[in-house]
């Protein structure tokens, strides 16, 4: 971890930026699976919905080896090449 | 005899924690395991503690972490060799040279302090020891010693840990908030994200870098140098460290970089104007005095871009201090139509040196031998003015002249605005060559050769801009017929000297709004360390 100190009046505070939206879903949506019980449930069903509601978009699905530890680099990189959006199932 | 030494706990190889309560009796010294003069005293170490070691408490601080153990081996230590690989304890007791011994009373004075090897020292210590504790005196073949040995520099200075030893200590010193970057982030992406930069990359401004620039300044970290517009955001000598940094600086620049912020925050420059302008302004800083050469700015062969570290730099840290303190973002406050490339940075130094007159600073009140930055709020620049053919002292300043007829338009003339003239050496042989010639003569010369009857400036097919049709009727043939300078009075046109020996090419700044509704030119004394 790198410790910088912040150069601005710190009238903001300082936080992750998201990605911009574009406001509409399509391209590849990679759905991420990261291994806890029934996870895979909930995200076979978004990718039903997926599939009824928005029919020009591809679903791929990917499963983290385990949820107890970061994303393997090579699958974070295998989803930024392929996917134009990501959803995460994060808790239980 | 020296002042209480700080208290300390340490482990042994073992794990176990020993204290230095600030109390003796204590013989302590500081060691590293690959100096060799902490391999003569580690012996000598032995036998004092074998003949003292009852009634006197000896610890051994050692710095070289896992190499501690071999020191231990190497010498059969039997007293305990503690961890200071991190040398925070070695930081807090403030020597230089390893081996650093401390013979120390009941009540925390320090009796004996010395530091290397020098036998008749360390002889005299433990007859001390001896005769403060009633012991016998050790056996030592103090013959078989060397007589003088220089020890070595302790860890603790290493540049690499010295800063990380001082950030910590002084972290007090550092009220900026800190911000924890992810070791799986990206450092530079994530000053890129929150919007710290110009939009070139940034050095990342760790606590142990801006220890380092603050080193380039007396002044305490905490003082206010200037409330910073547009967000009048408080610019602390700290963030402006921290921006210089982040701009690349060395810590002998800071002190530039402080009066420039002085500068600018002034009412009279208006810094505020000068960046949320849509007419595109940015500050343009000249430095005069004995400091460019002291830092190494560049006066001389391509003294306005690129490749000198101090000319660009300094120049950049303005610019991030007025973004990041001041809040100034593009598309927020900072609205320029087309912006330019002086808003990333524009500060070269005058070349005195080759100069027939005044330097700028000394014209504008300040002594010789004083340093100085001026800056000026400049739409344009540097505009070259070419002229390889003329031969005589009026043909060049006449060129000259005609070269800033393009400030704001051609067309308009009685301009109530600033130039800034960057005269090139080849330029000014050419105008000295029959002896001197005066600013004030190029000045006048400048007005006369722009000089142009009102009827030019009347709009028309051509261009809309200028005097209104309906206003030239009124003022009729005869007024319209009166000469227009390029500017409203000479004392709009600046002057300085720059650039290398070959080369007929001069150069100049274009201003923005002058005077009181716009911007004035301001210059600051710079106060070194």
């Amino acid at each position: 971890m790198t410790i910088i100190l912040d150069p601005t009046d710190e009238r903001v505070p300082v936080a992750r930026q998201i990605s911009e939206r574009s406001g509409a879903v399509q391209g590849i949506v990679g759905l991420l699976n990261i291994s806890k019980p029934r996870g895979n449930i909930l995200l076979d069903e978004l990718g039903k919905l997926l599939a009824e509601k928005a029919p020009g978009v591809e679903v791929r699905h990917y499963t983290k080896p385990t949820f107890a530890k970061p994303c393997p680099d090579t699958l974070r990189q295998q989803i930024r090449d392929e996917c134009d959006f990501l959803v995460e199932g994060l808790a239980d | 005899m020296t002042d209480a030494r700080p208290a300390f706990t340490l482990k042994d190889l073992h794990g176990e924690a020993h204290q230095f309560d600030g109390t003796g009796p204590s013989l302590i010294c500081f060691v590293k395991e690959d100096c060799e003069t902490c391999n003569i005293a580690a012996p000598v170490l032995q036998a004092l503690t074998q003949a003292y070691g009852d009634k006197v408490s000896v610890l051994v601080p050692a710095q070289s972490g896992d190499a501690n153990a071999d020191f231990v081996r190497r010498h059969g230590l039997t007293m305990p060799v503690l961890d200071d690989v991190g040398c925070k304890t070695s930081f807090d007791w403030n020597f230089e040279i390893v081996p650093a011994v401390y013979w120390i009373d009941d009540s925390g004075t320090v009796v004996t302090h010395f530091e290397g090897f020098v036998r008749d020292d360390w002889k005299a210590l433990s007859d001390q020891i001896a005769q403060d504790t009633g012991q016998p005196v050790a056996q030592i073949d103090w013959d078989s010693l060397p007589a003088w040995r220089p020890g070595c520099g302790s860890k603790h200075f290493d540049p690499e840990v010295y800063d990380k030893l001082r950030a910590a200590a002084d972290g007090d010193v550092l009220l900026a908030r800190k911000v924890e970057v992810a070791s799986g982030d990206d450092v530079s992406e994530f000053m890129f994200d929150q919007g710290f930069s110009d939009g070139l990359p940034l050095v990342p401004p760790t606590p142990e870098r801006v220890m380092r620039m603050l080193a380039g300044t007396h002044r305490d970290p905490q003082d206010v140098i200037a409330v910073v517009p547009p967000n009048m955001g408080v610019g602390t000598v700290e963030k402006i460290a921290i921006n210089a940094v982040m701009a690349g600086c060395k810590p002998e620049y800071l002190p530039v970089v402080i009066a420039a912020i002085e500068a600018v925050c002034t009412d009279e420059f208006n810094i505020h104007g000068v960046t949320a302008t849509t007419m595109g302004a940015a500050t343009v800083m000249v430095v005069n005095g004995p400091i460019r050469d002291k830092i190494g700015m560049n006066a001389g062969l391509g003294a306005m871009g690129a490749g000198n570290r101090a000319n660009a730099t300094i120049g950049r840290a303005l610019r991030l201090v007025i973004r990041n303190i001041g809040g100034a973002k593009t598309g927020g406050v900072e609205r320029s139509t087309l912006g330019n490339p002086m808003k990333f940075t524009m500060c070269f130094a005058e070349n005195e040196e080759v100069s027939p007159w005044e330097p700028l600073h000394v014209e504008r009140g300040f002594e010789p031998e004083d340093s100085v930055v001026t800056i000026f709020a400049m739409t344009g620049g540097p505009v070259h003015l070419v002229d390889q053919t003329s031969r005589k002292p009026d043909q060049i300043a006449g060129s000259l002249g005609q070269g800033l007829e393009s400030v704001f338009l051609p067309k308009l003339h009685n301009l109530p605005v600033d130039a800034l003239l960057v005269v090139c050496p080849e330029h000014i042989k050419t105008m000295t060559r029959d002896g001197d010639y005066s600013k004030d003569r190029l000045r006048d010369r400048i007005q006369a050769v722009t000089s142009r009857p009102l009827s030019e400036m009347v709009q028309n097919d051509q261009s809309g801009a200028g005097i209104s049709v309906a206003d030239a009727d009124k003022m009729g043939p005869e007024k319209l017929a009166l000469l227009a300078p390029k500017f409203a009075g000479k004392e709009y046109i600046h002057i300085v000297v720059a650039g290398g020996e070959a080369g007929k090419f001069s150069s100049a700044f274009h201003g923005w709004s002058t005077g009181a509704a716009g911007s004035i030119s301001v210059s600051r004394k710079i106060y070194l360390g």
